[in-house]
C-alpha cells in the first residue's frame, strides 16, 4: 500500500506510538495516508480507536514478525 | 501536587478493605467494557488516554477532590502521563503501576483455616481474573491445587512457611488461563496431577489424578481425597481436603456452574455436568465447605476476601443446583452462553505442552474476564 510518510515507533511504549501518530499527522493534508511501524501490541487496538474518535480511516493493519504495520487515512 | 505508584498489592488491599477509591481508566472503551478493576466502593471515569494528549482540563470538574484517585492504564506508560498531567492541574493522583497487566497477575492470599490436625489451608484470590488457587500446608509438606502461572507467588510463599511442595495437582485441563502445575512441579520435584481423561492430548509426564486416590501431607497427615466429577471437562476431578473442604475446580461456583462447552462437546457432557451437580455432590455432606476454582463476581468475596461458603448453602441459594427439570437445565448450559475465554484455544494447547508462548505472549492469551460459569 502506498503512503505520503512513514513513521518508526517500533521498540515504543504506550502511549509514544500516538503521540507520535498524532504529531505527524497534524502535519499532513486531509486524505494523504500515514504508515506506522510499532512493536507494541497494545498500538492494534489503540491505534483503531484512536483513528475512529479523530475521523481517520484505518485502511489495514499487518504483522510482519514482531512488527505491526498500520496504514491510515487523514480524516 | 504529587503522583504516588500504587502496586497491585496496594490496590488489592484497598479493594478488599472496601475504601473509597475513584478510578479513571484511560485504557480504549473497548478494553474498559470488556474488564476492569472491580470493586464494591470504587466509582469510575473511562476516558483514553488518546483524548487527553491535549490537555486534561475537560475532565478536571469530573474528578472527584474528596476521596483518592487513580489512574489506570493496560501497561503503565500512559496512565503514568495523565498522572503528572493532574498533578499539574493541582491534584494528588496515583497511577497503577504495572497496569492492568500487573493487575491480572496479582494473587492475594487468604488464610481459609487450620486444618484439624495441625497446618493450614490458604486461598491465593486473583482478583484482576477470578482464578482461585491453593495451598494445604502440614508438618513441613504442601501441596497446590489449580495453579496459576505466577509461580514465584507459589513457591515464595512455601518457602517463608518452610514447607516443601510434594504434590501439585491440577483439576482439569484449564481454558481460561495457564497452569502453573507443571513448572512448579518442575521446580521443586513434586509430583504433578492431572485427571487422564482431559490429559490425552498432553505431551509430558504426569501421574494419574484418578477417583479415589489420596495423598498425605507433613507428619500429622493431612487427607486430599480425588473425586471424579465431570462436566465442565470430562475429567474434572473435586478434592475433599481433611473432611472440611471441597475444592470444586470449575463445575460448581459460589453463585453459578460450570460451563460444558469449552473444549468443545457441550452436548455430551451435559449429562456428566447434571449428574455430579445433582447426585455426586448430594451425596456429600452439607457441611463441607465448597471452594471452587474462580469466582465471576465480587458479590462471591467474603468480608475477608475468601470465596468459600458451606455445600448446603449453595444447595439453597445457587440457581444452578435448583433447576427440577432436565431438559430445562439442559438448554441452560448449552444455550445463549456466555462468550467463551479470550483465546481458549491457545490456552488449552498451552496447558497440554504442545505450544510454549513466550511470557509476554502468555499475558495476552490471558487478558480480559474470566467466563467459565453459566449463571
Amino acid at each position: 500500500m502506498n503512503a505520503d510518510k512513514i513513521l518508526d515507533a517500533k521498540g515504543l511504549a504506550c502511549p509514544m506510538p500516538i503521540v507520535k501518530t498524532r504529531k505527524e499527522m497534524k502535519d499532513m493534508e486531509s486524505g494523504q495516508v500515514l504508515e506506522i511501524h510499532a512493536t507494541d501490541k497494545g498500538a492494534k487496538a489503540d491505534l483503531a480507536a484512536w483513528s475512529k474518535s479523530g475521523g481517520h480511516a484505518l485502511l489495514e493493519t499487518r504483522e510482519e514478525g514482531d512488527v505491526l504495520k498500520f496504514w491510515i487515512c487523514k480524516g | 501536587m504529587t503522583v504516588t505508584a500504587w502496586t497491585a498489592k496496594e490496590v488489592a488491599r484497598k479493594v478488599l478493605d472496601r475504601s473509597p477509591l475513584f478510578i479513571l481508566d484511560v485504557r480504549n472503551e473497548d478494553a474498559y467494557a470488556d474488564w476492569k478493576i472491580e470493586g464494591y466502593t470504587i466509582d469510575y471515569l473511562n476516558v483514553p488516554y488518546f483524548d487527553l494528549l491535549d490537555g486534561v482540563e475537560e475532565i478536571m470538574d469530573k474528578l472527584p477532590k474528596d476521596r483518592e484517585i487513580l489512574v489506570v492504564c493496560a501497561k503503565v506508560g500512559s496512565s503514568q502521563m495523565v498522572a503528572e498531567m493532574l498533578s499539574d492541574e493541582g491534584l494528588d493522583v496515583a497511577y497503577l503501576e504495572g497496569g492492568m497487566k500487573a493487575w491480572s497477575e496479582y494473587l492475594e492470599p487468604v488464610k481459609i483455616g487450620d486444618l484439624k490436625d495441625g497446618g493450614e489451608l490458604y486461598q491465593f484470590v486473583r482478583l484482576g481474573k477470578g482464578c482461585l488457587s491453593y495451598m494445604a500446608i502440614s508438618g513441613g509438606e504442601a501441596a497446590i491445587i489449580d495453579a496459576t502461572r505466577m509461580t514465584d507467588t507459589f513457591l515464595d510463599f512455601a518457602e517463608e512457611k518452610n514447607a516443601q511442595i510434594k504434590h501439585v495437582f491440577d483439576t482439569h485441563l484449564h481454558a481460561d488461563h495457564i497452569s502453573g502445575g507443571r513448572e512448579i512441579a518442575e521446580a521443586t520435584g513434586a509430583t504433578y496431577y492431572l485427571p487422564p481423561e482431559d490429559a490425552e492430548e498432553v505431551v509430558f509426564e504426569y501421574a494419574p489424578l484418578e477417583n479415589g486416590l489420596e495423598v498425605k501431607i507433613g507428619d500429622t497427615p493431612i487427607a486430599v481425597q480425588a473425586l471424579y466429577s465431570p462436566g465442565h471437562t470430562i475429567g474434572s476431578t473435586s478434592f475433599i481436603v481433611d473432611n472440611t473442604y471441597l475444592m470444586t475446580g470449575d463445575i460448581l461456583f459460589i453463585d453459578s456452574i460450570g460451563r460444558p462447552d469449552l473444549a468443545g462437546l457441550a452436548e455430551d457432557w451435559v449429562g456428566d455436568l447434571r449428574e455430579t451437580l445433582y447426585s455426586r455432590y448430594r451425596e456429600l455432606s452439607d457441611e463441607l465447605i465448597v471452594l471452587p476454582a474462580h469466582f465471576m463476581i465480587m458479590d462471591e468475596l467474603n468480608e475477608d476476601g475468601s470465596v468459600a461458603k458451606k455445600l448446603g448453602e449453595l444447595f439453597e441459594d445457587n440457581h444452578g443446583l435448583n433447576v427440577e427439570d432436565e431438559q430445562t437445565f439442559r438448554d441452560m448450559v448449552t444455550k445463549n452462553l456466555p462468550p467463551q475465554p479470550n483465546a481458549y484455544g491457545e490456552i488449552r494447547q498451552t496447558n497440554m505442552g504442545k505450544i510454549t508462548p513466550d511470557e509476554e505472549s502468555q499475558r495476552e492469551m490471558e487478558i480480559g474476564p474470566n467466563r467459565c460459569a453459566v449463571r
